[in-house]
Formats: C-alpha cells, sequence, structure tokens
C-alpha cells in the first residue's frame, strides 16, 4: 500500500493525517474526560453521554444564531461564551439526571446503562422535536476560517489549532481539578471508598452530584468544540459512544492519563489508516485491534494498583 | 450446598424439584395456546406474519434470561449472533434465488445480484458453504456459537465481567455492522441481503408459507424454551445463579467460573442464532440494521420489560413490547421514543423483575389463593432473585 508514494509524500501522508488525528484526538479526548470521570471514577455506565455532548453543540448553535442576530459586533467573540453556556447546560442537565435517575442505581450498574440508554433515547427525540431532524451547522466567525502553511504540501486548518487548543487547557484544567484541588480530593475519596469518606465528613451524595455533573459538563464542552468541525443532528453522539467507551476502557478506567494516551493511539492508528485504506475499514480495523489487545490486556494501558 | 430444610423435606415427598411445577406447566399451556391457536385464529395473515417476527426477537430475549438473567453476563452484542444466524440463512436463499437463468442478464451469471454490481466476478469462498441445505442449517447455529465462543473464552479466561464485558459485546456489534456495511460486495451492503425467494424449491413469499413458518417458529421457540427450562432446572443452572451472586465462591469450590460463563453465552447465541434464521425465512430479507448496536439493546429490553428471571416472560415482554411498537410508531412516530426510553427507565427504577416479577408478587398469590379457598394458608411470597450486578 506504500508502493505508489515516495519518501517525502509518505512524510507529508503522516504529517497531513497526523495532524487530522490530532483534531479526532481533542474530540476524543474531551468526550472521553467527561466518560473517565463518570465511568472511570463512579462506575456509571453513562449511555447517554454523546446527547450530552450534542447538548452542548446545539447551545453553541443557538448562540451562534443569537449574536448573529442581535449582536453581530461581538460575534467573533461568541464561541467563549457558547462554551460556557454549554457547559452550563450539560452540567444542570447532568446534575438533574444523577438526582432523579443515577442515584438509584449506584449498586447496579448494568441498570445504569439501561437507564441512561433510555435516556438517550428521550434526549435524542427531544432534540429532534426541538431542532428538527436535519443536521445544523455554526457559522464560523472569520479569525477561525483559514489554514497555516507550514510547507509546500503541509497546511494547518486554524479551526482545528483552535480546537486543540481548547483541548489542552481543558485537560489541564480537569487533571488539576481532580489532582490539586479540595474538591478533586473529595471526589478522589468518595470514589475510592465511599463509607469511609461518608464517615470523615464528606457529603457523599453532593460529590456525587457534582461529580456527574462535571463529567457532563466536559461533554457539553466537548459538543462545543465539536460544532467546529462538523454538523450536529440529533443522533451525532451515539456516533461517538461506542468509541469514548473503549478509549475509557482502553487506557485503563481510572485513570486520566492512560484515557489520554489511548485516545491519542486510537485516534492516530485510525487516521493514517484512513488514507490508505477506505473509512469504514480503517475504523473496523482499529476497533478490532483495540478489542484484541484487550483481550490481552483487560486492565487497559495504565492502571492504578488499588485492591478491588 | 444445600439447605438442611430441603434435605429434610426431600426424605418425605417424591420429587421436590420436578422438571417444571403445575404453575409452569401451566405457563407453558397458555403460551402456546396463544401461539398456536388463538392467535392464528384471530389474526389475517398480514398480522400473523409480524407476530412471526416479533416471534423471533423472543428467541433472543430467551437467550438473554439465561444469560444476563441467571447467569449475570449483559450482552450487548445479541444483535451479531441473530444477524450472524439470519445472514447464513440469508446467504443460501440468496444462493438459490440466484441460478444461473434468474440472473443471466447479469455480466456474471449465478453469483448473487449485488456481487454482480461491484465487479465481483467469482463467489466468494465463504459463500461456497452455502450451498447446501443441510451444511447451511448447521452453520446457521455453528457460525454465531463458534464466535461466541471465541469472544467470551478469550475474555471469561480473564475474567473480564461485568460492566467491560457489555462495552466489549458492544464494541464488536458495532465493527461487526462497519464490517458488514463496508463491504458492499460480498455482503450486500447496508440494504443487506434482499429479494429471497425459495427455501429447497418451496416459495417462501406467499401467505401460506408465512403462516407455515409462524408455526415453525412457534414450534420452535417452545422447544428452546424447554431447552432453558432444562438448563435452569439442572445442576448447572444452580451453578450459574450461584455464580451471578458470589462468583468467587463458586471459584474457590473449584468450578470452572469461565467455563460456565462460556456455555451460558454460548446457548445464548444459538438461540439468537435460531431466531435470526427464522426472522429471514419470515421476514424474506437480513441487513446490518438487526446487527448493531441499537437491535441488540432493544433485545435487551425485551428480556428486562418480560423479567429478566422469567423465560415465559422474556417471550410475552417481546411480544408485548413490540406490539406496542408497531401500533405506537404507526399512529405516534414522535412520540413512540419517548415512550421507549421511559419504559427502560421504569423497567429499571420501578421493575427490575419486569412483568414476570408483577405477576408473581401480585396476581399469582391472589390467584393461588382464589383457587386453593381459604383452607390453605396464603403462600409466603418469595423473592425472586435480586437484579443482577
Amino acid at each position: 500500500m506504500f508502493g505508489d508514494y515516495s519518501l517525502g509524500d509518505l512524510g507529508a501522508i503522516f504529517a497531513m493525517q497526523g495532524f487530522a488525528g490530532l483534531i479526532l484526538f481533542s474530540v476524543y479526548v474531551l468526550m472521553a474526560l467527561g466518560l473517565a470521570i463518570i465511568f472511570g471514577q463512579m462506575g456509571v455506565i453513562n449511555m447517554a453521554h454523546g446527547e450530552f455532548m450534542i447538548l452542548g453543540a446545539y447551545m453553541t448553535y443557538l448562540c451562534s444564531a443569537f449574536f448573529q442576530t442581535y449582536l453581530p459586533a461581538l460575534f467573533p467573540a461568541y464561541f467563549f461564551l457558547a462554551m460556557i453556556l454549554a457547559f452550563c447546560a450539560s452540567g444542570a442537565l447532568g446534575m438533574l439526571v444523577e438526582w432523579a435517575l443515577i442515584r438509584h442505581l449506584y449498586k447496579r450498574p448494568l441498570d445504569t446503562l439501561l437507564a441512561t440508554w433510555g435516556l438517550s433515547l428521550i434526549l435524542q427525540q427531544a432534540y429532534r422535536s426541538i431542532f428538527g431532524a436535519r443536521e445544523v451547522g455554526v457559522e464560523l466567525p472569520s479569525w477561525l476560517i483559514g489554514s497555516v502553511q507550514v510547507t509546500d504540501s503541509i497546511e494547518i486548518p486554524i479551526n482545528g489549532l483552535f480546537v486543540m487548543a481548547v483541548t489542552t487547557l481543558i485537560t489541564v484544567g480537569v487533571a488539576l481539578l481532580i489532582y490539586r484541588s479540595r474538591f478533586g480530593q473529595q471526589v478522589r475519596a468518595v470514589m475510592a471508598n465511599r463509607p469511609m469518606a461518608g464517615a470523615v465528613g464528606i457529603d457523599t451524595e453532593k460529590i456525587d452530584r457534582y461529580t456527574f455533573g462535571l463529567g457532563c459538563g466536559i461533554a457539553g464542552v466537548a459538543g462545543s468544540a465539536f460544532t467546529m468541525i462538523g454538523s450536529t443532528g440529533p443522533t451525532s453522539g451515539q456516533l461517538y459512544i461506542v468509541d469514548t467507551f473503549l478509549i475509557v476502557v482502553f487506557g485503563g478506567a481510572a485513570s486520566l492519563l492512560g484515557t489520554i494516551a489511548s485516545a491519542f493511539s486510537i485516534s492516530q492508528t485510525q487516521s493514517t489508516l484512513e488514507f490508505f485504506l477506505s473509512g469504514s475499514m480503517a475504523k473496523v480495523l482499529t476497533l478490532l485491534a483495540v478489542v484484541g489487545i484487550l483481550m490481552l490486556r483487560p486492565q487497559g494501558l495504565f492502571t492504578l494498583k488499588v485492591r478491588r | 450446598m444445600k439447605n438442611p430444610v430441603q434435605t429434610l423435606t426431600k426424605s418425605v415427598t417424591v420429587n421436590d424439584n420436578p422438571f417444571m411445577k403445575p404453575i409452569e406447566w401451566l405457563s407453558l399451556a397458555v403460551l402456546a395456546l396463544v401461539l398456536l391457536v388463538v392467535l392464528p385464529s384471530l389474526l389475517d395473515a398480514f398480522r400473523l406474519n409480524l407476530v412471526g417476527k416479533y416471534l423471533t426477537y423472543a428467541f433472543v430475549a430467551l437467550g438473554l434470561v439465561i444469560c444476563w438473567g441467571y447467569a449475570g453476563i449483559l450482552s450487548l452484542g445479541q444483535g451479531c449472533f441473530f444477524g450472524l444466524g439470519g445472514y447464513c440463512m440469508a446467504m443460501y436463499l440468496k444462493l438459490e434465488a440466484s441460478s444461473v437463468e434468474n440472473t443471466k442478464i447479469q455480466s456474471t451469471p449465478g453469483i448473487p445480484d449485488f456481487m454482480d454490481w461491484n465487479q465481483i466476478t467469482a463467489l466468494p469462498w465463504f459463500w461456497k458453504p452455502f450451498q447446501s441445505l443441510p451444511l447451511t442449517l448447521i452453520l446457521v447455529v455453528a457460525v454465531p456459537v463458534l464466535f461466541a465462543f471465541v469472544i467470551s473464552a478469550a475474555l471469561f479466561k480473564r475474567r473480564v465481567g461485568g460492566t467491560y464485558f457489555a462495552i466489549i459485546t458492544q464494541a464488536i456489534a458495532a465493527i461487526l455492522t462497519i464490517l458488514i456495511v463496508g463491504q458492499q460486495g460480498y455482503t450486500g451492503g447496508i440494504n443487506g441481503i434482499t429479494d429471497l425467494r425459495t427455501l429447497h424449491g418451496w416459495d417462501i413469499r406467499t401467505d401460506g408459507a408465512h403462516t407455515i413458518l409462524y408455526f415453525v417458529n412457534g414450534g420452535l421457540l417452545i422447544g428452546c424454551i424447554l431447552i432453558a427450562q432444562f438448563v435452569k432446572k439442572s445442576k448447572l443452572g444452580r451453578i450459574l445463579v450461584a455464580m451471578r451472586d458470589k462468583e468467587d465462591r463458586v471459584r474457590f469450590s473449584g468450578y470452572s467460573v469461565a467455563g460456565f460463563k462460556v456455555f451460558a453465552f454460548c446457548l445464548a447465541a444459538a438461540f439468537a442464532a435460531i431466531g435470526g434464521a427464522m426472522f429471514t425465512l419470515q421476514v424474506g430479507f437480513m441487513s446490518p440494521s438487526f446487527v448493531g448496536i441499537v437491535p441488540s439493546i432493544e433485545m435487551v429490553i425485551y428480556a428486562a420489560v418480560g423479567g429478566r428471571m422469567s423465560l415465559f416472560g422474556a417471550v410475552w415482554g417481546t411480544l408485548l413490547v413490540n406490539w406496542a411498537k408497531t401500533s405506537f410508531s404507526e399512529s405516534f412516530p414522535d412520540l413512540w421514543l419517548f415512550g421507549l426510553g421511559a419504559l427502560f427507565i421504569a423497567v429499571v427504577l420501578a421493575f427490575p423483575n419486569g412483568l414476570a416479577g408483577i405477576w408473581r408478587e401480585h396476581v399469582e398469590p391472589r390467584l393461588t389463593r382464589r383457587v386453593k379457598g381459604l383452607r390453605a394458608p396464603p403462600p409466603a411470597i418469595v423473592p425472586h432473585g435480586a437484579p443482577a450486578e
């Protein structure tokens, strides 16, 4: 499959596909970060994660439409407000869902899967009723359109760079929040040992609710970033949910670093293969490789040494 | 470990653990009566064919009762096995439908039409076995079971279980769908394998054939219920339940936990495969939309609504959910997904044992009291197993 390309071409192909992979990587990381918190830390299988992401995407869409009509002067900066709104909307919905649904099911993880699947169906239909079945896209501000020419054969789109910057920022923020803040300490304490955490005076129910809300909020930001590179439809979330779960499982469910590493390897493999094979075969091979590795090493790439 | 009370009564009564209790015989008789007598005499050919389609899903639900309800393995990939069984059948039917005289307008006569459209000139090797009916009938069950065996043996030997297993089976369902859709020339792509005509010369498209297939379906389903009942009643079934509730204790008692889990998963796959093959015959086509994640999870909800611990409940649950789906999505297409989603949530939150649980806890005690009158004391309500974790 490499035969027809010269070495220089191959280098450019790998660089370009590598960059396309980096954008995919950013979306994967943002989605997987939220899920790593919800599934990895809390053990809740949130099948509606994709729908929380799409909620963020729709918030961004609404925001862009609002700024376009009422505040065209501020349009170039709408994206920052949209992201915050997306975080708040998804996070608030997440906390509501935790209160109404998830908190009754902490002892039955497989049942959370069914319940959240039901939730995802309801949300999908709600989006379809509100926003219509057709996919919507947002208007990008002019400073995000275009690309940077690195060499003759390599050029990098600016919106991709922006998405990557956002991803880096959020990843660092989440890592700081989980590993350096008092809240993060409490989250980790509750997840490690709920009764003991309760015994030392942590309000475990509150922590559960905020943790779930945080995970969903990050999914909302992921959706917001997603609008920059693709259009949004009611069922877009489902396209990513299996990949995202595989990333979290592949990375070793309780490890943020593992999640990032596995998102990186999966997205790079997929986008590099995509150039040489058809898109569907690239995906099949990537997922097969992941499942194969998981069969050999079920604990994932990175694992914490914990007693279970 | 045997309950001392049970051993005591065993010496008194002749048979305290019959193959089926009277109430179960009664349930079976009612089910058989409804499926084989009442429905065929009430419904027209079109509706009966529709019920026949639902019944093929009931096979999957039945497998899930053993695999999920009893052994505690939630598989989100039952669509794979349903689809593989269905595709095996469809490949045989397609080859029969694309005989040389039927396909003489193609550039390569004698191969399925979608292959011809995709510039494939010879029959691929994995289609060859499906030229013979006996071999097809074996492969319909053998291929999915082998597939299930490979997946489950690899995972259970390494003690992957619970949520991880569910996610991996789901990923496998996704992979298989993408593969089938992507390899259009070999599988018919997104449209699936369509335009199936005859089974060994017998036209399966007529109303008469649909009715006969419906009865075959019902008969096979009752056969599968009896097999599942046998597994459930045997010592094997008890080990499955023990394993679900305290896996480590079973392992420490010297049982091969992985082996039993593989068995339960393969049995569920075999049932699903039979269902898939019957689906192809009853409905007349097979497509990737019955393989992927969405149908797989829907099949889980059939079992959950009926009751994950009840064989009969699973069949009734399947019929009921599908009937509701057809009638609701005909009249209120927008509301149907809200209804289905709410059903998922309600079943999980309020009725973890499904219809069968409601029946056992509320209807059955009253019925028994009514039947036996006031002479017998009201029977104690036996909790029927905690929901799987």
